[in-house]
This record gives structure tokens, sequence and C-alpha cells, in this order.
């Protein structure tokens, strides 16, 4: 079904809720990792990417060092290409940095299936070889399809699968929340 | 948008919007070719097969390492060792590929309209590498990409082609891609190797170099083709280079940030001095590099789930 055609249920996060889960995700990256030396981000297409810049701003504000920011398009490991009518538009993977022996922080919206992040793990070992990969999500919402779970979330959502979140930042979509929609009969 | 076609047979048939789609696809493919791992899972399981009825290297390397690095298996026929030699005919060679799954069939052949005459009868996906004097559309496609890539945009732009238009598919391809996408092409040869029908594509017509190259942004430098000039249609290899080679002083007549396109294989000291070839202004061996790319993108636009099969 078409977001269009959905109706909102509920309201997760506003931009509040949204700046302290990013804030406190900052602060838990810097002292997982004691520090941030050899720490690069790597946001996933679409809303991982200022997901990841917001996360890189908060910890040079509380660490005083810069990260790198990378940008990772999945398109062209998705499992699912085979079974799909079209063939998705692939846009270009940005990390300017050698992933070899970094610890990479792997930033998204929403975890689901798990299948994204899956997709994700190979484009980055195609990359180099990171010392270690953690993941960031805004969202956890369950119903994992692969064994695969987050190093840090910002608020976990228990939903139904006929639901969808949304999520909305302001560098794409003009507005700052995150919301519940369903179907409508 | 979505890529609807079954087949690339010619830029002719292309709308802005789909030229526009394999170019902005071509942008990430070349961001893998750069890394040191090669490779992408994204067409497991799917397969290609070289059909060439006509000598190549670099377009059908070029196929052959774009499937490999997105991880589809590849095979070659060359017609000179195959059935073909016994007498099988076009479509029969491509129904018994077809049959044994083969999902895409890129075919170079020296009859005009090949690629589409195959693409009718089998369903695999038809790629045209060059069929006669008809269109080359990956090498104007990678013609296009390159000139994107360096100057920003195609509209507005003043392109010239050089050399034997007459037999040339790359030009023809070139023609139809360019003006679609808002270029002034000019093409300029020999009055005896300028086909009469090509001011109907859209191309101003030139019979002297100066004029044609004065104040245009790319110059795109055709081979001259031996083998299609067996009827004397220029009197000799070196008047020719006189009157129509591209030497260092007549450069100085463009753009001063003009770019020397060649598709390759060039004849040095023919069409093209080697001081240009090897220049700061040519862009010959990104032209290749950028030729891995487009196929990159145009295998994996045709080898989509399921197509709304428009036939061409």
């Amino acid at each position: 079904m078409n977001e269009l055609d959905m109706k909102e249920k509920a309201q997760i996060l506003d931009d509040k809720g949204m700046r302290r889960a990013m804030v406190r995700i900052a602060h838990e990256i810097i002292e997982r990792n004691k520090g941030v030396e050899n720490v690069a981000l790597i946001g996933v297409r679409r809303r991982g990417v200022p997901l990841a810049q917001r996360l890189a701003k908060y910890i040079s504000e509380i660490e005083g060092t810069t990260v790198p920011v990378g940008i990772l398009d999945i398109t062209l490991y998705r499992d699912d290409l085979t079974t799909l009518a079209n063939q998705p538009q692939v846009h270009q993977t940005e990390v300017s940095f050698s992933v070899t022996d970094k610890k990479l922080v792997l930033v998204d919206d929403v975890l689901y299936t798990g299948r994204t992040v899956r997709a994700a793990l190979d484009a980055i070992m195609d990359l180099g070889r990171p010392e270690v990969v953690q993941l960031a999500v805004l969202i956890d919402r369950g119903h994992r399809e692969i064994p695969i779970r987050a190093d840090y979330v910002g608020k976990n959502v228990p939903t139904s699968r006929k639901e969808v979140i949304s999520v909305k930042l302001t560098e794409i979509d003009k507005e700052e929340r995150v919301i519940i929609l369903e179907g409508t009969e | 948008m979505f890529w609807q076609r079954k087949d690339l047979l010619g830029l002719k048939y292309l709308s802005v919007e789909e030229i526009n789609l394999i170019l902005d696809t071509a942008i990430p493919m070349k961001e893998i070719i750069g890394r040191k791992i090669k490779k992408t899972p994204t067409l497991r399981g799917r397969s290609m097969v070289t059909l060439f009825y006509e000598n190549s290297t670099r377009t059908r390397s070029s196929f052959d390492l774009a499937a490999k690095f997105l991880s589809a298996d590849t095979i070659g026929v060359a017609a000179a060792s195959s059935s073909v030699a016994k007498g099988e005919s076009l479509r029969d060679t491509g129904l018994t590929l077809n049959a044994m799954g083969v999902d895409v069939v890129v075919i170079r052949h020296p009859a005009s309209g090949a690629a589409e005459y195959l693409a009718k009868y089998i369903p695999a996906a038809v790629i045209n590498a060059g069929d006669g004097t008809h269109e080359h559309p990956t090498q104007g496609l990678l013609d296009m990409f390159t000139i994107r890539e360096k100057k920003g945009s195609i509209t507005g732009l003043k392109v010239c082609i050089v050399g034997d238009i007459l037999h040339s598919r790359v030009a023809r391809s070139n023609i139809w891609g360019l003006t679609k996408l808002g270029a002034e092409v000019r093409v300029v040869g020999p009055a005896t190797l300028m086909p009469l029908d090509i001011e109907q594509m859209g191309a101003k017509v030139y019979t002297e170099l100066t004029p044609a190259l004065e104040g245009v942004d790319v110059v795109n430098v055709l081979r001259i083709q031996m083998e299609r000039q067996q009827q004397g249609l220029f009197p000799s290899l070196r008047e020719y280079s006189r009157l129509f080679g591209l030497n260092q002083a007549r450069l100085e007549l463009t753009k001063p940030d003009a770019l020397v396109l060649h598709p390759g294989p060039m004849n040095r000291g023919i069409e093209i001095d080697p001081q240009v070839a090897y220049g700061s202004r040519s862009v010959i061996n990104e032209q290749v590099t950028n030729g891995v790319a487009v196929r990159m993108a145009l295998l994996y636009l045709l080898t989509g789930g399921e197509y709304d099969a428009i036939s061409h």
C-alpha cells in the first residue's frame, strides 16, 4: 500500500524527541568506542545519510573531533532484485576514506526485517575490511527476518506488519517527526 | 522513471528520459570500476553472450568485463569459429543461445538491422554492439557520458564529428543521442563520404574542416575504416590526412577547453595526430573506462525482473 493512502495512527517522536535520541546515540558511540579515534560513520541511502551527518555533528560538539561520514547505496546488493517488476534506480556510493581497520558505525532510519542491513554489510565488505561494524538506528520496529540486531537504538517501537513507520527529516521532507501509519479499509 | 524496454537497438528510439536514466545509472557503476574489489553480486545467476560477426577488441572485452563486474556469467561466440561457418542462420543461432538460457545477447553484425531482426525472434534481451552502418548505441552513450562528465551538461554544446560519416554507425548514434539532449551537432568529411540524409537527422553539414571546428566544445574524430574503403571514395590516405586530420594547429580553432574524443582503434598519423591523441584535451582513454560503466548500467537495466516488453 502506498504511504499516501494510509492514515496517521500515532506520532512516536517530535523534533525534540528525535534530537534527544540522536544526541544520546552520539554519547553511546563515544562511550562504547572509548573516544572516536578510528571511528567513521556510514549513512545508508536515503534517510540514513542526514542522520549520519547529524551524529557526526553531535560527536564533534561533544568530543571536538570530526569523524568522517560516508554514503552507502545498497541497491546493487539487494536480495529481491530478481523479484521486482522494475530495476530500482542505483545511486552513488560515496566513501572517500578507506574502511579497512576502521570502527564503522552504520546508520539507518528504521530497522525492520534486517535485509537492508545485510545488504549494507555486503556492500561494506566489498570496500575493504573494517575492524568492527556497529549499527545505529533511529527506530527499531521488530519483525526481523534474519539474525541482525542494532548496537544503538533511538527508540524501540512495537508494530504490526500492516503498519508503516514514516521518518520525516528536515533535509529531505521539510518536516521533523516520526509517525506510525496504518491502512484505511 | 523505470526502464521498460526489452532491448537496446539504437539511440534513435530512446526518449531523453531513457538516455538520462542510462547515463545516471552509469555514475555509480563507474565508482565500482575504481574499487580494489571490482565486483558486486547484482547479476548473480544471469548470463550474457557476445555474438560477434565482426572483429572487435574493446567493445567485446568491455561488455565481458561489465558483465563480470556485476557477477553475470559470460560466453563469447565469434562467428568465424562457430556454426555460422557451417551456414547456420542468425535466427537459428539466436534461438540456440536463447534455448541455453541466456538472458542477454550482445550482437555485432555487418548488416544494418541485424540486431532488430534478432530481437524480434528471441525472448532474451538484445543489445546492439554495432550493426552495419546503422547504429552503435553503446558507443554513442559512452561518448555522451564522457562529455557530460567533463562539461556538466550536454545541452547547448557544439560537437563536431570528423571523418567518414557515410560508413559510421558511431556518427549516427552520436547524432541521434546528442541532438536529443540539446547539443548542436556538426559533421564534416569528404563530400563522397557524406550521406545525403544526414541533415534530416538534425546535423549541420560541413565539407571543410576549418569552419566546422570553429568554436566547438567537443571534437569526435572517427576512424577511417580501411575495411569499408574498397571503393575509392577518396584519393589517398595522405590527402585525407592533409584535409581532415586533426592536428594541434587545427585544434586551436576550437574552444580552449574543447575535448577530443575518438572511438578507437586509432590510425595515428592519419585521422588524428599523435600529439593530439596523447595531449591534454584527449579523453580517449577515459572513454574506454566509461564504456565499461555505461555497459554495466545497461546490463543492470535490461535484466530487470519483468518488463512491459516494448519490442524496441
